[in-house]
């Protein structure tokens, strides 16, 4: 038995939150002391994959499969159960993406297995038993969890583990077919559109996110959020009433009932900080907030502060950011 | 058409989230319950496609105990036929899955929403679930649902962009914004979701996979260092060479 790690890739690269789900895995992996495998959804090139060996993967598994470069529920459920039954895997990894917890949920009940999703931290193994810290109240708690029985599902939480590198250590990749056949294919998207990305970088991937609130006044002013993000390589993201309003798209919206970031650094422009965005934004690793008002409650909840007007602060901070560049 | 939303009763967004004393439960004392956010969306949806069709049923689903009542009364307020609440707390997400699944085999319907997730568990799971239960597909999370004949059109979000997904009857879908703008409860529908039935069914024996030992909150800031504003630059020498993040 291994321990199995699904790894999201796109345009050949394997996602930065699939290093983190490998390096998670392959470290459960030495706890219970075995090894971990991986299986490679999405676009993915034999070379990168091998190189998730830094990652501590041993074999990675890879169906050449053509249609699988987009995501199909039926058929990543079915190939990752078969990567599964043939590894006799115990133990089974994702991202907490939408494809990990699309597939994860519905490979729990395939495969008899308990899951938890939102994971922040490795496990906790001791007299037999598997607890997992997770996210729960939408970033407001965490829950210590234990999952019962002989096959459990983890999908972790992006940026809540450290990605190892282990320079030049390689994973041996496998050809391997989950014989699939075009009713597992029945659920494939009609199309796919993606965002404009002009050069930007996803939100949810996003290790730097540069928000704005209502202190921004207008869409026509997004340009000085998006010049500090683009000088940083960070992603742009906004507060609700900002997407309520339509200024910027839901997409972006950042809170309890839009998403959750946990990125290195998360600065706040012109947000007030109501408890709902906060829920949000809590478990990013540095939190820096602009406001023109002190006592706006977002201040008590970041760890470097700037009162002042951010339409005379932002320009500064994008040239300081040109500067150091 | 038979449309099944299944709905969670939870803390309203506000809520300070605190927890009893040996940090085993949720403390409920003085906190607002209020139906999950992303499942107005599904409510609200399955009600405008009723509508548009002009005939057929939309059944609210909530497993909960007998302090949900207020807000599945609430969801029939908001123009739902009838209601079913299984008598249990809901244990975990696989055990309400399974509580689903076994409504919707019974009650043979054609469509099944629920929010993305609940804003308390965040599990995200119940819909994957519920979809395998019944091997029928799971579209999750949707921001568009269409409808034409047995046939729907769906919008399912994707990390930078969304897929267009058909797919037919019976399915799941979980939901989310932009779908449509929840519905709030008017006069006329307070009054009438009174006598709108309301049935109460005990849980079937299946055991949870998962159990919460303890709660924790997330440890407090040390503090905000404050940067004045006309130094502002500073900051940004503070990140690199402080805190390390760029």
């Amino acid at each position: 038995m291994s321990v199995l790690v699904v790894v999201e890739c796109d345009g050949g690269e394997v996602k930065k939150s699939s290093l983190e789900v490998a390096s998670y895995g392959s470290q459960v992996a030495q706890m219970l002391g075995t090894t971990a495998t991986a299986v490679a959804v999405g676009e993915a090139t034999e070379a990168n994959l091998a190189k998730l060996g830094e990652q501590g993967i041993t074999k990675v598994l890879y169906d050449s499969e053509p249609r699988l470069k987009e995501f199909v529920n039926g058929a990543y459920t079915k190939l990752i159960a078969t990567a599964a039954q043939k590894e006799d895997s115990k133990l089974i990894v994702l991202a907490n993406s939408n494809i990990g917890a699309a597939v994860g949920s519905r490979l729990s009940i395939r495969l008899e297995a308990s899951l938890a999703t939102n994971v922040v931290a490795l496990p906790q193994t001791e007299g037999g038993s598997f607890v997992v810290k997770r996210g729960v109240f939408s970033g407001k708690a965490f829950a210590d969890v234990m999952l019962e029985g002989d096959r459990k599902i983890i999908a972790v939480k992006k940026n809540s583990i450290e990605a190892l590198h282990e320079e030049g250590k390689t994973a041996q990749v496998e050809s391997f077919s989950a014989q699939l056949t075009d009713a597992d294919f029945a659920d494939a998207p009609k199309e796919v559109v993606m965002q404009d990305q002009a050069g930007g970088v996803l939100l949810p991937e996003a290790d730097l996110v540069v928000s704005g609130g209502r202190g921004m006044k207008g869409p026509e002013n997004w340009n000085l959020i998006e010049d500090l993000a683009k000088a940083l390589g960070a992603a742009t993201a906004c507060s609700k009433p900002v997407s309520d309003v339509d200024w910027r798209p839901h997409h972006e919206h950042v809170g309890q009932t839009g998403i959750t970031v946990s990125p290195n650094l998360y600065i706040a422009c012109g947000i007030s900080g109501a408890i709902q965005h906060l829920a949000g934004v809590n478990s990013s690793k540095v939190i820096v907030v602009i406001n023109k008002d002190p006592e706006a409650p977002f201040f008590k909840a970041a760890d470097y502060g700037i009162v002042g007007d951010v339409f005379d602060v932002l320009p500064k901070l994008t040239q300081a950011v040109k500067e150091l560049n | 058409m038979k449309f099944l939303v299944c709905i969670s009763n939870v803390p309203d967004t506000t809520t300070k989230i605190t927890f009893t004393p040996d940090n085993k439960e949720f403390n409920k004392a003085g906190v607002q319950f209020v139906i999950n956010p992303w499942d107005e969306y599904a409510l609200t949806r399955a009600i405008e496609l009723k509508e548009a069709q002009g005939a057929g049923t939309v059944t609210v689903l909530n497993v909960g105990e007998a302090d949900t009542e207020p807000n599945i009364r609430k969801a029939l307020a908001i123009g739902a036929d009838d209601a079913i609440r299984i008598n249990a707390h809901p244990k975990d997400a696989f055990f309400v899955a399974k509580q689903i699944a076994s409504v919707a085999k019974e009650g043979g319907y054609d469509v099944i929403l629920m929010g993305k997730e609940s804003i308390d568990y965040n599990g995200f799971q119940v819909h994957g679930m519920v979809g395998e239960l019944l091997s029928i597909p799971t579209v999750a999370p949707a921001m568009k649902l269409d409808m034409s004949g047995n046939t729907a059109t769906l919008e399912r979000e994707i990390e930078g962009g969304k897929e267009i997904v058909e797919v037919n009857t019976p399915f799941v879908a979980s939901c989310q914004q932009p779908m449509c703008e929840p519905r709030i409860p008017n006069m006329r529908g307070i009054m009438t979701a009174r006598t709108k039935p309301l049935k109460v069914v005990e849980p079937t024996t299946d055991a949870p996979r998962t159990e919460v030992e303890t709660f924790a909150l997330p440890p407090a800031k040390q503090g905000v260092k404050l940067i004045p504003a006309e130094n502002a630059g500073e900051l940004i020498k503070l990140l690199r060479n402080e805190a390390k993040v760029i």
